[in-house]
């Protein structure tokens, strides 16, 4: 189920969301999560979700890429509703043996199901329309303007490269030692949990061991080309921001305005 | 112990958009007691290849059979196959884990779930045959000995589960020359004194030269090549197409024929060359 | 002609974590010229490797003096000139990207030395052209082959726009097709772009066409010359662990047999010139 999960996942194409300045999109995500959790009516929902759409529209993205990452996630969204519905206190409608349903429990399962698949949908949004190195980018650039971190910004960043980076090689190094360890007989399928885990030690002693070398010697490499933390560094592709970007953000505030507005106007 | 490989073919990721083919109908038989050469350059299939003799992947098609047993048929035990097939990693220092050098030998006997006096007798005779001595290294760390030596130790893991067959993936690769000479000795000699049918994947043309007694080149995922190393070496041409080379002095044997056309170009070891240029330089003489 | 690089009696002593202490090299002394192709030689465990840490200041001498392009490594407040001006590269190509994209890679060093966005992106260009890479800008360094690595790391060090290049083993972990084309691209750099190398390996046959090679030896200098003058000792090579090329090995022993006069010959076509004269 795990690899279903679309958060975290890039889908390569050409849509003017993908154009959109990382910044806008993390800002977006952020302020999307947000109003999630201040709607309070149903025309908010509705309005939410048209917008959603609307987006996945524009960035050219398959349907079914994102309702599988919905999917991968159906078992914790049950559990969520199950809570409250049947722990909510209300007026009774249905009652059986000791679980009882009420109509606030009702109506609270079925907004917090509809916040948890917006916010999924929503942040594979994000991740889908937007490469991880503008990614990593954006949110470097993001942290930089709030006062209390942003000293840590640039190091947060090149950590995730580095991660990113090194996701690949420590994979194929991890098949290959599982590799070694089986032609010398090692068995991984069979035994029970602890003799299980017992037998990942012949993995994870050598990855471990080559992870270490690795970070010595990128270390070393990484001096060599003279680095030496964030200050005074340029960049490559500097991030600037667009017109479309403009457009994006007086949306970004019209869809929040209107989305907030429905909390005077309607009340159920 | 005669490895039989027929119409041996393996897909990668099967019906998905990834899917690349890296054996087709590969068919060869390995007789007891070779020390074949296997060749080709990355990607031609030869790691696919050495990883099926050890049932590390399963074939798409085909079938391999170790002396007359399927490797791959239902009851056929993996375990015996890996015992009967040592496999050596490229860079096999990089599997070992254990505290001590004879804890870690000792952990593919104990996979085998041999008795406690023969994993000990074993790792001894294993640590011995690779060079080293047992004694002194027994209780070393690992991680704490020179690289030629780790990949010793790493060896003799595999040589601990007294394998009829032994695979070796770039046994030398990253080792200055003497390791690398050290190596290739250890493993001459396990053919000679042990009887064990060796696969040895190099790079090196002047290595495969000195020691093997047959070639095999693969290329895309085709044998290209099967024969002794003089017939091979004498396709310098199709060798070089295919982003290999043969040893420097063939190269040379093949330029002193054009002046003289008696010179054989079959050549690759010093020794031969140095024959064949006495023969040359003699016919000249008398000439 | 300038001196790149200058060692004056260094001694390098390594300190272990138990208060042990290992002399890796001693009593070196010798210079580089700019321009130049240098081959260092030895097997490992020599102190090549620590030579070669030594020029670009991530080691500092314990004892005697590193100069590199005018700059005593010493001196910490040049630190960065001479590793702008002396870049590495490594042995395992994997292990030096940094980035996820092969131009924001090669844009590393440029980026650090805090140089404008156009400029970086010009010698993004060049330097990758110049490796023949230019093509793979937008890929991922994992999907390259192993000598395509090694192209984008000394393509990162080009950006930096240095004056010399030093070379850790580059191709040891490389097979013979990725060998030929960091040999090739090396070869180019110093042709071409005047680029002094330093080159570290223990293929003899990559030397053969260095300028001056230094065999290493226990951490001192055991041999010094041209390829021919170190490559024609073969007995000597031998016993310093280290092999000669099948060639040379044939005239060295066919001038043994007294068949041919001279044993300078490093290459396939001066042993058919010799041997057909």
């Amino acid at each position: 189920m795990l690899k279903d999960v679309t958060i975290g996942q890039y889908y390569p194409t050409d849509s003017i969301i993908h154009r959109l300045d990382p910044r806008t999109k993390i800002h977006f995500t952020f302020l999307y999560i947000i109003i999630l959790f201040m709607i309070d009516n149903f025309a908010g929902y509705v309005m939410a979700f048209a917008f959603l759409i609307g987006i996945t529209l524009i960035s050219k993205i398959p349907l079914g890429y994102i309702v599988r990452g919905v999917k991968g996630l159906v078992f914790i969204i049950l559990i969520t509703v199950f809570i409250n519905l049947f722990m909510t206190p209300g007026t009774p409608i249905f009652k059986f043996w000791i679980l009882e349903i009420t109509d606030k429990g009702l109506e609270v399962a079925i907004f917090m199901a509809l916040r948890l698949i917006f916010l999924v949908t929503g942040t594979s949004l994000m991740t889908l329309t937007t490469s991880p190195i503008a990614l990593t980018d954006g949110i470097e650039y993001s942290i930089k303007a709030i006062p209390f971190i942003k000293n840590y910004a640039h190091e947060l960043a090149m950590m995730m490269t580095i991660a990113l980076r090194f996701i690949p090689t420590l994979m194929e190094e991890t098949d290959r030692i599982m590799k070694a360890q089986k032609a010398r007989g090692a068995d991984f399928e069979s035994g029970n949990m602890i003799k299980r885990a017992k037998n990942l030690i012949p993995i994870l002693v050598p990855l471990f061991v080559s992870a270490f070398r690795r970070a010595d010697e990128l270390a070393i490499a990484m001096e060599a080309r003279c680095y030496r933390g964030g200050d005074n560094r340029t960049r490559l592709n500097e991030l600037k921001y667009h017109k479309i970007d403009l457009y994006a953000y007086v949306i970004i505030v019209l869809m929040t305005a209107a989305i907030l507005s429905t909390r005077f106007i309607f009340n159920w | 112990m005669s490895i039989e490989i027929t119409k041996l073919s393996h897909i990668y990721s099967q019906n998905t958009p990834f899917e690349s083919s890296a054996l087709c109908e590969v068919s060869a038989v390995i007789e007891k007691g070779d020390f074949i050469g296997l060749i080709g350059h990355t990607g031609s299939g030869k790691s696919t290849l050495i990883q099926h003799l050890n049932v590390l992947l399963k074939p798409t098609s085909g079938s391999i059979l170790i002396d007359g047993v399927d490797i791959n048929a239902k009851g056929t035990k993996v375990r015996d196959i890996r015992q009967k097939v040592g496999l050596v990693f490229q860079y096999p220092e990089h599997q070992l884990f254990e505290e001590t050098v004879a804890k870690d030998v000792a952990y593919g006997p104990g996979n085998l779930g041999l008795p406690e006096n023969e994993i000990v007798q074993r790792v001894k005779d294993a640590v011995n045959m690779v060079g080293l001595d047992y004694e002194k290294i027994k209780d070393k760390s690992p991680f704490e000995l020179s690289g030629g030596q780790m990949r010793r130790v790493a060896i003799a893991g595999v040589l601990a589960m007294s394998p009829d067959i032994l695979i070796l993936d770039e046994p030398t690769a990253g080792l200055d020359p003497k390791g690398r000479d050290d190596i290739l000795k250890v493993i001459k000699e396990l053919h000679k004194e042990n009887n064990i049918t060796v696969i040895l994947v190099s790079h090196s043309m002047e290595d495969i030269a000195k020691h093997v007694n047959k070639i095999m080149v693969m290329y895309n995922g085709k044998i290209e090549f099967y024969d002794t190393p003089e017939k091979v070496f004498a396709q310098a041409d199709r060798l070089e197409e295919i982003g290999l080379g043969v040893p420097q002095v063939t190269y040379l044997m093949k330029e002193l024929k054009k002046t003289d056309p008696l010179v054989r170009d079959d050549i690759y070891t010093i020794d031969q060359a140095k024959a064949e240029i006495i023969n040359m330089l003699r016919r000249r003489k008398n000439a | 002609m300038k001196t790149m690089i200058e060692f004056k009696d260094v001694k390098y002593i390594y300190k272990k974590h138990e208060g042990e202490e290992t002399t890796a090299i001693e009593n070196i002394s010798f210079t580089i010229e700019k321009g130049e192709f240098i081959g260092i030689i030895g097997h490992n465990g020599s102190g090549k490797s620590t030579l070669s840490k030594l020029i670009n200041g991530i080691l500092h001498p314990t004892h005697g003096d590193v100069i590199v392009a005018g700059f005593n490594t010493k001196d910490h407040s040049k630190i960065w000139d001479i590793r702008q001006n002396a870049g590495m590269v490594f042995q395992n190509p994997d292990n030096q990207l940094v980035a996820t994209m092969v131009e924001e890679d090669v844009a590393f060093g440029p980026e650090n030395l805090g140089i404008d966005p156009k400029e970086i992106r010009k010698r993004v260009d060049e330097a990758l052209e110049t490796v023949e890479m230019g093509a793979y800008k937008n890929k991922k360094p994992h999907m390259l082959s192993g000598g395509q690595k090694q192209r984008i790391a000394i393509a990162g060090i080009l950006a930096m726009k240095p004056k010399c290049i030093i070379l850790d083993e580059p191709t040891a972990m490389l097979d013979p097709s990725g060998r030929k084309e960091v040999m090739d691209t090396i070869k180019k750099l110093n042709r071409e772009e005047g680029i002094t190398i330093v080159h570290i390996t223990h293929y003899m046959d990559e030397i053969v066409e260095a300028d001056r090679v230094i065999v290493m030896d226990n951490g001192r200098i055991a041999m010094k010359g041209k390829p021919f003058e170190i490559l024609t000792q073969v007995e000597k090579l031998k016993s310093l662990r280290l092999d000669v090329p099948q060639i040379t090995e044939l005239a060295f022993q066919l001038k043994n047999e007294h068949l041919i006069d001279d044993d300078k010959i490093l290459t396939v076509n001066e042993m058919v010139k010799k041997l057909c004269q």
